[in-house]
């Protein structure tokens, strides 16, 4: 077994909502590997947006210990985890997350300025196959189109992990496998460790590794055997 | 009293956003105060003056003549239009005020016959009349009275007619003719050293052998007449009695002064409010929009379950009225002892009865009625968008607003910026409007400051000049009358004495075609030095042998220029009628002067070696000595004294400069926080989500904030010059409009204000910019990837 990328040891994450305390994650241990494909699946409420900001570097455990290499995300301060995620991660949303007054180019092009060596932010629009929409705002893109861009701009910078949260959440079976394609092309030519989350069941199949959740705990890792082509994925 | 669910709604949605919600009742609170303060006040004085006019029956008409008999009264109040017509007797007198060096001078007036008080009444503030016939007993100008400590019972040494008197004060008294009192040669009032006082009539008369005859009247007219045909009559009578020329409230001194004081305040009283209240209206519009925009579901929801458009409406607009009442609320009670603080300072120098204090409360209704339409005006646009919006379409989310390349791009700016500036450009040519506005009232923030401030160096550098360039002068010595030259021998043998420089004024009318204007001849020393004419540029003409110097100001009211020929009227003597070329003009800010030498005033009375006053350079060891002789010289109707003129003045800007600026740059402070820290605000509101994603992505706190800003720094960055010419055009105006007969204010402007004000305005902006980037720390980074309302 070759070493882990990332590694969560008995990780647990309260929150506290008004009054009321909030036990998102429970001794959660977990370790992600160099160019793999990781599915998350759970409820609402599982605890898997939780796990996926901590790996991101956008929030810290209440107990327990998160290392990214030898960088300790347990506890950095904002500047340290905006560095973070500026050098290693990318991020996908449900809603794209695109920011209206730019065309699909300048979107990348706002993350391979501050990025070290970055894609062209053209090529990164051709990875995803949009390199003919380069220069149309987000208003002119369809809702799959827009999801692309939003890949194109996490995977332009060649981050060591891209995070997507519910990346077809917001999409119909079409365009959402189409994204998925590209997720997993993605992975695949770039060899960047992708972490998808969804309470899709389906496309569990796609990954190398599924991690199951619920109530704050993982119940179940499985290794997929064979990985199955998105294009080939029915729900 | 029960509090519904949707009013209940509201004050939660403004507790929410109260920071955006005082920085837009501030900007209100601003324009209420000066709405309130400025208003009531210019009230107040209006009010004061006509009830003072009326009730103590002001006159319309005054002339003045050497020595008329009583009997030519009559034919004066035959003079078609004239209504009511009062003969007096008024001198020149010379007063030893206790602890005053130099002497202080005096008018003394004589007081009406009439039961009923007669005309120009006066109003006894303390003690009594005089007795009648007395020849002692006096009546003295409240300013007088309280700048020299003076009450009933006390006496003051006086110089009347040419030998020493005790005047006895039997009361303080205030006259409408008389509600401002500057001595002649004054340039603001000193009522330390020049004081008006009433005694009867026949004690006056016999004092200076005036039995049986008078030197001054004044008159009403009657209604609906002109004042202009009886003029001329009067000074026809008058000219066989050594008239001085009758002129009309518009050249009585007191009168003017208020009545130009009272036309300028009300200038600022519009101007100022209505800017306020402009940049009010804005913030409300845009804080409501955002509002609306941001509670489009809910208004949705709202309309499911059945409220109407109308409601929804009244909703929002309750938020308005709130913010506006809140404003008017702080307006008012700031507004209220602000214009008592400025009447009181106007007490010491405009004297009435009583001021009238009963405008405070209509004037408040009326601001609060102003701030509740001035919101109303804002609120209605976004309250009718929150009616519109249709019910089913408005529970979705909002579509993402759409964006192309503008005109800047195509300019070929896109390749010049990074895409950080093109968002910034592009979300600021989203909103043409809202940019306009906003840079508009950053501009303006700083166009106050410019023009406050240019005008206070206006006043400043005005009284500079006439103090240190055209006077040098240490006093001036007024003449009883005009004297042969041996009254300058006597001046130049006092000990104590450096030098002497004669002149002679008469008081004289300038015609130029069908214009006529009322001036001084002043005839000076062909070389002077104590007092000298110099012109704007600092360059001081020889005074011409012949021919007269005008100053710009009488030049350009005459309509003339150098070359051009007037008619000098002289109204003294035998009231000589002369053509005159006109040699030059000087670029004097003050007075109508006409300047020639004395020889050739002299040459035009048709008289000797004559001056009716001299300038003098005193021994500073001497001093005292030189001011007790004059006071003992029946011949000196009085002094000016240079340093103290210039230190009352001095006094005097530099308290009201305190105020101005403090006030100025409150108000441009408060415009600017309101709009940078409304518009930041909205930005970040508008596009937290966005700034939370770059955060995500990786963008420092710094880089987000920057972004957030950007905006605001553009408005500002644009803000700020425009203001600088806003302010600039602003000045000219002022400059314009405060210009007097009397005044010709410069055009100062410093490089040194232009950088204060936008400094001020700058550093208000950065400082509400930085206070809405400390929220960006709060930002919901988590929050950025779930789904979105």
């Amino acid at each position: 077994m070759p070493d882990p990328i990332f590694r969560m040891r008995d990780v647990s994450k309260v929150y506290h909502v008004g009054d009321l305390e909030v036990v998102a994650l429970r001794d959660v241990s977990l370790e992600l590997y160099a160019g793999e494909f990781v599915v998350l699946l759970g409820p609402s409420g599982s605890g898997k947006s939780t796990l996926l900001n901590l790996l991101g570097g956008l929030d810290t455990p209440t107990k327990g210990q998160v290392d990214y290499l030898d960088h300790d995300l347990s506890e950095g301060g904002d500047e340290k985890l905006t560095a973070f995620r500026r050098e290693h991660v990318g991020f996908v949303f449900q809603f794209y997350n695109l920011i209206p007054s730019l065309t699909a180019a300048e979107n990348v092009a706002l993350v391979t300025d501050i990025a070290d060596r970055p894609l062209d932010p053209r090529e990164a629009l051709a990875l995803v196959g949009l390199a003919e929409r380069a220069d149309h705002f987000p208003a002119q893109l369809s809702g799959g189109e827009q999801q692309r861009v939003a890949i194109a701009r996490a995977v332009a910078k060649r981050p060591d992990v891209l995070l997507c949260d519910e990346p077809t959440g917001a999409l119909d079976v079409e365009t959402g496998r189409l994204v998925l394609e590209v997720l997993e092309r993605v992975n695949r030519e770039l060899g960047t460790i992708t972490a998808v989350i969804t309470h899709n069941a389906s496309i569990a199949a796609m990954g190398d590794r599924v991690i199951r959740m619920s109530s704050g705990h993982i119940v179940d890792i499985a290794a997929n055997a064979k990985r199955l082509p998105a294009s080939e994925l029915v729900w | 009293m029960r509090i519904g669910a949707l009013d209940r709604k509201i004050l939660r949605d403004a507790w929410h956003i109260r920071a955006q919600i005082i920085a837009c009742a501030l900007v209100v609170a601003g324009g209420i105060n000066s709405f309130v303060s400025l208003s009531s006040l210019n009230r107040s004085l209006a009010a004061s003056q006509a009830s003072f006019y009326e009730e103590y029956r002001f006159a319309d008409v005054f002339a003045g003549a050497v020595r008329a008999p009583e009997h030519v009264a009559q034919r004066l109040a035959e003079i078609p239009g004239v209504a009511v017509l009062e003969t007096r007797v008024v001198a020149r007198v010379n007063l030893d005020v206790p602890g005053l060096d130099e002497p202080a001078r005096g008018r003394i007036v004589s007081i009406s016959r009439d039961p009923t008080g007669g005309l120009n009444a006066l109003y006894i503030r303390r003690g009594r009349m005089p007795a009648a016939a007395s020849q002692d007993e006096v009546l003295v100008a409240e300013a007088f009275a309280i700048a020299n400590r003076l009450e009933p019972g006390d006496s003051i040494r006086a110089v009347v007619n040419g030998r020493y008197k005790s005047l006895r004060i039997v009361g303080v008294a205030i006259s409408p003719e008389y509600i401002y009192a500057l001595g002649p040669g004054q340039l603001v009032p000193d009522n330390r050293r020049y004081g008006i006082l009433w005694m009867d009539r026949k004690g006056l008369a016999t004092a200076y052998d005036m039995e049986g005859a008078f030197n001054d009247v004044t008159a009403k007219v009657s209604p609906g007449a002109t004042v202009e045909p009886v003029l001329g009559e009067m000074d026809r009578i008058l000219g066989a009695y050594g008239g001085v020329g009758a002129y009309d409230r518009e050249d009585q001194l007191s009168h003017r002064f208020l009545s130009d004081e009272i036309a300028q305040n009300r200038t600022m009283s519009r101007i100022t409010p209505t800017i306020f209240l402009a940049v009010g209206a804005f913030l409300l519009y845009t804080i409501l929009t955002r509002l609306v925009q941001m509670q489009r579901s809910q208004v949705g929801l709202l309309k499911a379950f059945g409220y109407s458009g109308g409601e929804i409406s009244l909703h929002y607009l309750k938020l308005a009225l709130v913010i506006s009442l809140l404003g008017a609320a702080m307006g008012v009670a700031t507004g209220i002892p602000f214009a008592n603080a400025m009447l009181d300072l106007y007490a010491e120098f405009y004297f009435f009865p009583m001021y009238a204090s009963d405008q405070v409360w209509p004037v408040a209704a009326a601001g609060v009625s102003l701030a509740v339409a001035a919101a109303a005006l804002g609120a209605v646009p976004a309250a009718l968008r929150a009616a519109r919006l249709a019910p089913a379409e408005s529970m979705h989310p909002e579509p993402p607003p759409r964006f192309h390349a503008g005109v800047f791009e195509r300019w070929g700016i896109r390749h010049a910026l990074r895409p950080a500036g093109r968002m910034l450009v592009r979300n600021l040519a989203r909103r043409p409007l809202r940019f306009v506005a906003n840079v508009a009232g950053i501009a303006i923030a700083v166009a106050l400051l410019v023009m406050m401030t240019a005008m206070m160096d206006g006043v400043r550098y005005l009284m500079e000049w006439q103090f240190t360039v055209v006077q040098h002068e240490d006093v001036q010595v007024l003449l009883t009358e005009p004297r042969s030259r041996e009254a300058l021998d006597s001046l130049r043998a006092m000990r104590g004495v450096v030098e002497v420089e004669p002149f002679r004024f008469a008081s004289g009318r300038f015609h130029a075609g069908h214009r006529m204007k009322r001036g001084l001849v002043f005839g000076i020393e062909d070389s002077p030095t104590l007092r000298r004419v110099v012109a704007a540029d600092g360059h001081a003409p020889a005074i011409p042998p012949d021919g007269v110097l005008l100053t710009g100001i009488f030049a350009s009211a005459l309509q003339v220029r150098a070359g051009d020929t007037i008619e000098v009227e002289v109204m003294e003597g035998k009231r000589p009628r002369v053509p005159m070329l006109v040699v030059g003009v000087v670029e004097e800010p003050i007075g109508f002067s006409a300047y020639v030498s004395r020889a050739t005033a002299n040459r035009l009375m048709g008289e000797g070696d004559v001056l009716t006053g001299a300038y003098l350079r005193v021994d500073a060891n001497e001093r005292a000595k030189v001011f007790a002789d004059l006071k003992a010289m029946p011949q000196v109707a009085g002094a000016n004294l240079r340093e103290a003129a210039y230190a009352q003045f001095r006094e005097m800007i530099d308290r009201s400069v305190g105020i101005m600026i403090t006030v100025n740059l409150v108000f441009a402070w408060i415009i600017a926080f309101g709009l940078v820290y409304n518009g930041a605000r909205i930005a970040l509101s508008e596009r937290g989500y966005e700034l939370a994603t770059l955060r995500v992505l990786g963008f420092t706190q710094r880089e987000s904030a920057a972004l957030l800003l950007g905006e605001q720094g553009v408005i500002t960055g644009v803000g700020l010059p425009a203001g600088l010419a806003l302010g600039i055009a602003l000045t000219l105006y002022f400059v314009w409009m405060l210009s007097t007969d009397m005044w010709r204010m410069p055009f100062v402007v410093t490089g040194l204000n232009l950088v204060g004000a936008m400094a001020a305005v700058g550093f208000a902006a950065a400082a509400s910019g930085a206070a809405v980037a400390w929220r960006l720390r709060r930002l919901d980074l988590v929050g950025a990837l779930k789904a979105r309302e």
